[in-house]
This record gives structure tokens, sequence and C-alpha cells, in this order.
């Protein structure tokens, strides 16, 4: 699928703004958005354990590029600035970012592009490794999303003694409060989420009547579209981008 | 956090990082997703101080069999040095 043909204008935008996130705290974000004057569905993009990197305003762009308002909030801002490595290493050591601020943060983000005149009010969220488990959270603890996609989100099935004060709840317990259809694209290999525990998702949102898509690919590890890592799988990155695309034409584009 | 997996312990000592010595207060241990190397978890260390903000970190990241050799190789030396220092010098033999 071409999210356009040679014969038509193309234009992005793709810069730094702020948003307003948890507690009213004003973050920084990218907003990557293609020209003209839409409307254009949304994604808010929330970026993966490693950082507020140049992987995620790839992706960022990514989605704009395939017509979408696409923001990705700074979920680290408030444990300072620098490389997004140092940052990510910092929050590492801090024991992560907590549940609720990277809630509030998805929020606000989900606000602000609802709120554009360029919007057409329906809004995704999307995240790989640590951001696929708080894209299923966001989609669970939070009204207003149309459609969220979950890649390899591991830490969503927690035993009592992996519980946190920052992940003070199992994510799986959320499920009931689903607020919108979700797509899970998994890796047979994956150690965190296991076959297993996406089977214990998928029981879940079967049990609740959840409206989900989840696919599992063989050969594949965590984080197989990064292809920068040796986890990359270029038939299942490439595989996994088309069906994203579609789940999110289906759920944010299409009229309702 | 894909493991959430980390160890913290307070330094005293110095770490050199891009702007150069800075006063270490901090070592973060985690065993986790690495920025740089080609691996899906590694043994990472980070030695920081964070009131310097999250530029002054010293950092390694390692795969297993590296880091044990880490371990032991500290270990070793640590347990060299102090034995050496608690060895009577020539002077004070004589």
């Amino acid at each position: 699928m071409h999210p356009y043909t040679t014969d038509m204008y193309e234009g992005m935008l793709a810069e730094t703004v702020t948003v307003e996130g948890y507690k009213g705290d004003v973050i920084n974000a990218y907003f990557a958005r293609p020209l003209g004057p839409g409307p254009f569905p949304g994604v808010v993009v929330i970026h993966h354990m490693p950082g507020w990197d140049e992987l995620y305003r790839e992706m960022t762009r990514k989605f704009a590029h395939h017509g979408y308002l696409a923001l990705s909030p700074n979920i680290y801002y408030r444990f300072g600035h620098g490389s997004p490595e140092d940052v990510a290493a910092k929050v590492r050591g801090s024991g992560g970012v907590a549940d609720d601020s990277v809630i509030g943060d998805a929020e606000g983000s989900l606000r602000l592009l609802k709120s554009l005149p360029l919007s057409n009010k329906k809004v995704g969220v999307f995240g790989t490794c640590s951001s696929g488990r708080q894209a299923f959270l966001a989609a669970c603890r939070l009204k207003g999303f149309d459609a969220a996609v979950d890649c390899w989100g591991g830490r969503i099935v927690l035993s009592k003694e992996e519980l946190t004060p920052k992940q003070p709840v199992s994510p799986i317990e959320y499920t009931k409060d689903l607020s919108c259809p979700l797509l899970g694209l998994f890796g047979e290999e994956d150690q965190n989420p296991t076959p297993q525990h996406v089977q214990l998702l998928e029981q879940e949102l079967k049990k609740y009547g959840k409206m989900y898509e989840f696919h599992m690919y063989p050969k594949a590890g965590h984080g197989f579209f990064y292809y920068d890592r040796p986890a990359y799988r270029q038939e299942a990155a490439i595989d996994g981008w088309k069906k994203l695309f579609l789940f999110f034409e289906r759920y944010l584009r299409a009229p309702s | 956090m894909c493991t959430g997996i980390v160890e913290t312990a307070e330094m005293s000592g110095s770490g050199k990082g891009p702007q150069g010595w800075f006063k270490l207060e901090q070592v973060n241990v985690s065993y986790d997703h690495p920025s740089d190397a080609q691996l899906e978890h590694a043994l990472n260390i980070d030695f920081v101080n964070p009131k310097e903000g999250p530029g002054a970190r010293v950092a390694v990241e390692l795969n297993p069999a590296s880091a044990r050799k880490l371990v032991d190789a500290i270990l070793t030396a640590l347990s060299r040095g102090q034995a050496s220092t608690k060895q009577p010098t020539l002077s004070t033999v004589r």
C-alpha cells in the first residue's frame, strides 16, 4: 500500500513542540504531520525504553508520510536532558518511568491531536517494547483512542513479585477496560513477552469480548522492526508494518 | 524497561566522561537492552553523578561472559592490591 501517487503534491512538517502532559507539566514532543488541510487521523507514538531517539523520530515521520498527525511525547522529560541514550540510562537506573506519568503524557498528547483543526478526530496509539506495553495501558486506562498497536510489549503479565511502586498493577488486569481495537505484533522467539504471555493476554481479551488482532511471527524475537539491531527480521518487519497500516487505516481513516 | 532488572550502589571515586573527569556518586548495573552493543540484553554498567545531569556518565555494555570476567578481574586485582599493601615493605623490615 502506497500513501501517495507520483503525480501528487507531498510535503511534511516535522519539529519539536510542547504538549501538556502528566500533572499539567509542559513537556516536549516531536510532531510530524503531512502538509495540507486534512482532515488527518492522529497517532500518539510512545517511544521505547532506549529513549526518545532517532529511531522514534524516524517512525514518527513514517506515520506522517502515511498521512497521520504523529506526535511523540518525550516521556523521559522529567529526568533531564542530554543525549537520548544518556537520558535513557538515567531512567533505566531509576527503575523506569512511572506508568501514571506515561498515561498522563499520552492523555495530553491525545487531547492535543484531537484539538487540531486538521484532525479527523480519530487517534491511535503505538509503541514497541516497553512502549508497546504503555500503548496497551493507555488504551485501557484512557477513553478516546480509536485504535492501539502493541508491538512486542513485555511486562504486560506481571507476578505480584514483579510489581513496583512505578508499575503497581499488572497491565493485563486492565484488559476489561480496553476502549478500542488492539493490534498485537509478536515474535515467537521473544522471551519478554513469551508466546505464553501473549496467550494469556489473548485469553483475557476473548473473555471480555474485546476486538483484537494478534500476529505471532516465526523466527522472530524481540524488536524485529529495529533495522539497526541484530533482532531485525526483514520479512516480519515488512509484513508487520503492512498489517499495522491496514489496521490504522481501518479504524482511524475510514468514516465511522 | 523490558526486564526492569537494575541494581544500584553508592560510589566514591572519579570517572572520565565526555566532558572530562567528574566525581562519581553512584553505579547503576542493569541487565536490559543496551544502546550500542549488538545484543538483545547486556550487562550495562553506568557510573554516574546524578547531580551533574544525565551526561555525567561512564558507560559500558557487556555480554554476560565479559561481565563475569570483569567481576573476576576486579576481585583478583582488589585482593592482590589489598594484600600487597598489608605486606611489610623492605624499609619497615630493616
